[in-house]
């Protein structure tokens, strides 16, 4: 608790026995001058509003006439002078003012508290960074380290700076990035991020950004940045707040005036009293406090609950319109497939190891990924002493290779390099590529080298349809035969096959021409080569972004692992949080709305308005909170 | 130049109307005020000093929120 928490605290406190002491010794009966009734009232009325009373001079002088101390005062002092008018009791006008102090206390407890558990949520800042200069560790202040520093992070500490392992093996707890609880193994040589935990060995990390550049950082940047960008309820309820605080005041003013000079003209009695309470009554429901406090602090907590998840949402904005997702489309390779070529089956009538290193060993120089997958498999299986002599290499794009191996010459290859050289091939149907290959010119098998699918992408097209998306779309510049494999087994509605990057931006486009007008359109990618579609949808979700800046740029959320069922789950919290967001704002102003009417009736009383205005504003800041816990959707 | 400071300030509604002020003042092209983060981003024009500038908008909140401050 804060020092001027404490003491808001204690003045409660001292106001309250003040009051509770009056009400027995300062009654009518006891004191029957009520001027110095008055007198003794004030004590605690002034113990409890000082500031109020200090602050509402202040406003006046700065022209705040609509501010909510100049118009507390006004309420409270005015029913002062209705029990003197009156003769009846002055606790009312004290306890208004007590319970508006209660309410302010709990407003800023509440929201310290919230403010608190949102920032050890986003617990990912490391504090210092251990450089290693001459043999020994000194404790850095981590912006103050130069790229290409080698630092130390013993087991326990937080990784402070982007680098690469420079010795040393240990796992990482990625939890606070990604929300996925399966440590990471990193051993030297491997790139690390800041933000991940080290749990059991001391590495040495070389670093290779700068601390401001890191990953932690730019989370939290973001994080942080993101209330900047304002939903349109939040935008909604700033022009409502508006027009609402001054006509409260001006139906208080009418309400004050109007029906007594009616009664007057009409011949009965005027009540001025009576008509006077209810005008200051509407002044203490005249905050809009609950409902500019809460809609932001809804949207602020739930995008501190889904990076703590691993779904980074940029902006208050986005959240809000994720909630109304529609259509959602793919990128096929490294979102809904791992985008690691391995070899997945081989045919052969020379034997499968001696087919494979052929294949391999004439593939030796080629950086293709597939000849990268076939090199790796082969080392895998039979070992790294693999050492032909290869010879003539000559690589044709798009067909495959030609070398000599140990003096016997090779062609690896699709169906277009076999038919070029008048081999006859098998056909393969399986899904995936086809190398084929021939050796001293004659047809000797195949080899299939597949993307596998990613276990989570079935599950992640099956809850997007439970959660009201209304069709699923994959895009790829990849073969039919293996877009529609891939789309058989994961489920999606519809796939668009063999598109270059171009063609990709103009499917976008007219797929979202045939959406309703608040329906949106999302579309994951890996943001390698998709920034263009992730720009133009509605919302661009950028897959797998640790790390990886020109995704975190591009992209309207970004998902920290690549795991697709983050889709469905980051439209399942913009859910609850628009729920939440719209329970409060019915909620604050169905409430308001009621007790002005029964103020306006003259059946509510100040007692009542209290709690339109300060217990409203409690309760909708707890359920605010409930955004944060989006763990199980 | 963008930049970021820590402010005090006490309530949800004030925090708004310093929004506002501050936006309306002539240094500034914009300006955020993030109630939960306590941060205040402004953009302001090159040609005034971040000194002078901290002090106006510290001058423009106090009207609004005596307890407001900007560092």
């Amino acid at each position: 608790m804060k020092k001027k928490q404490k003491v808001l605290l204690a003045r409660i406190a001292a106001s309250i026995i003040m009051l509770i002491i009056l009400r027995f010794t300062a009654t009518a009966e006891i004191i029957p001058n009520r001027y110095i009734r008055f007198l003794l009232y004030l004590v605690p009325y002034m113990t409890i509003g000082y500031d109020i009373l200090w602050k509402a001079v202040r406003g006046i002088f700065h022209g705040q006439v609509f501010d909510e101390n100049f118009l507390m005062c006004v309420a409270t002092i005015g029913a002062f002078a209705l029990a003197v008018y009156k003769n009846e009791s002055f606790t009312e006008a004290v306890a208004v003012l007590v319970f508006d102090q209660i309410g302010e206390f709990f407003e800023s407890y509440a929201v310290g508290k919230s403010r608190k558990n949102i920032s050890e949520l986003m617990d990912i800042r490391p504090d210092y960074a251990n450089v290693e200069t001459d043999g020994r560790l000194i404790k850095t202040d981590p912006s103050k380290v130069g790229i290409g520093s080698i630092i130390a992070v013993k087991p326990g500490e937080k990784i402070p700076i982007d680098g690469v392992v420079e010795s040393g093996s240990s796992s990482l707890d990625t939890s606070a990035l990604t929300g996925e609880s399966v440590p990471r193994s990193v051993k030297t040589g491997d790139e690390v991020i800041s933000g991940c935990i080290n749990e059991t060995g001391l590495l040495k990390i070389r670093t290779t950004k700068a601390f401001g550049e890191s990953t932690a950082s730019k989370i939290l940047d973001l994080v942080e940045n993101s209330s900047s960008k304002k939903a349109k309820s939040e935008k909604f309820i700033t022009k409502f707040s508006r027009v609402y605080t001054p006509a409260v005041c001006l139906s208080a003013l009418v309400l004050g005036i109007l029906p007594p000079v009616i009664n007057l003209i009409a011949g009965n009695a005027a009540n001025w009293g009576d008509w006077v309470y209810r005008a200051l009554t509407f002044l203490v429901i005249s905050c809009p406090c609950a409902l500019v406090i809460s809609i932001p602090l809804s949207f602020f907590a739930g995008i501190g609950g889904a990076s703590r998840q691993g779904i980074l949402v940029k902006g208050a904005n986005y959240l809000e319109q994720l909630s109304n997702t529609k259509y959602v489309a793919f990128d096929k390779t490294g979102t809904m497939t791992k985008g690691v070529f391995k070899v997945n089956k081989i045919k052969s009538s020379i034997g499968e190891e001696k087919l494979e290193m052929y294949a391999a060993a004439a593939e030796s120089f080629s950086t293709h990924p597939i000849a990268k997958a076939v090199r790796d498999d082969y080392i895998k299986k039979y070992g790294g002493s693999f050492k032909p002599q290869v010879a003539d290499v000559v690589e044709i794009g798009g067909h495959g290779v030609s070398a000599k191996v140990d003096n016997v010459k090779v062609d690896v290859g699709n169906e277009k390099l076999m038919n070029g050289l008048g081999i006859k091939c098998e056909h393969a149907d399986d899904y995936g590529t086809v190398v084929h290959v021939a050796v001293d010119g004659k047809y000797s098998g195949y080899i299939i080298i597949s993307d596998e699918i990613k276990e989570n992408a079935p599950l992640a097209v099956e809850k997007l349809k439970k959660i009201g998306v209304k069709k699923t779309v994959m895009l790829t510049g990849d073969r039919k035969k293996t877009a529609d494999y891939v789309a058989e087994k994961t489920g999606v509605d519809a796939v668009y096959s063999e598109l270059l990057p171009a063609d990709k931006v103009e499917k976008v486009e007219e797929l979202m021409k045939n959406k309703g007008g608040r329906e949106i359109f999302a579309f994951a990618g890996d943001g390698i080569n998709d920034a263009p579609v992730l720009s133009r949808a509605d919302i661009g979700i950028a897959m797998g972004a640790m790390g990886s800046d020109a995704a975190i740029e591009a992209a309207d959320v970004v998902l920290m692992d690549d795991d697709p069922v983050k889709i469905p789950k980051a439209i399942a919290i913009s859910k609850k949080c628009l729920k939440i967001v719209y329970e409060n704002i019915y909620f604050a102003i169905g409430i308001k709305l009621i007790c002005l009417v029964l103020s306006a009736f003259g059946i509510g009383n100040m007692w009542l308005a209290i709690f339109a205005d300060t217990g409203v504003m409690i309760l909708a800041v707890l359920n605010a909170m409930r955004c944060l816990k989006v763990k199980n959707l | 130049m963008t930049k970021t400071y820590d402010i005090d300030i006490d309530c949800a509604n004030c925090a708004q109307k310093v929004e506002e002020a501050v936006n309306k003042m002539d240094e500034v092209n914009s300006a955020t005020v993030n109630f939960m983060t306590l941060k205040m981003t402004v953009d302001f024009d090159d040609s005034v000093s971040e000194k002078d500038i901290i002090k106006k908008i510290k001058k423009t909140g106090r009207k609004i929120d005596s307890d407001f401050s900007v560092e």
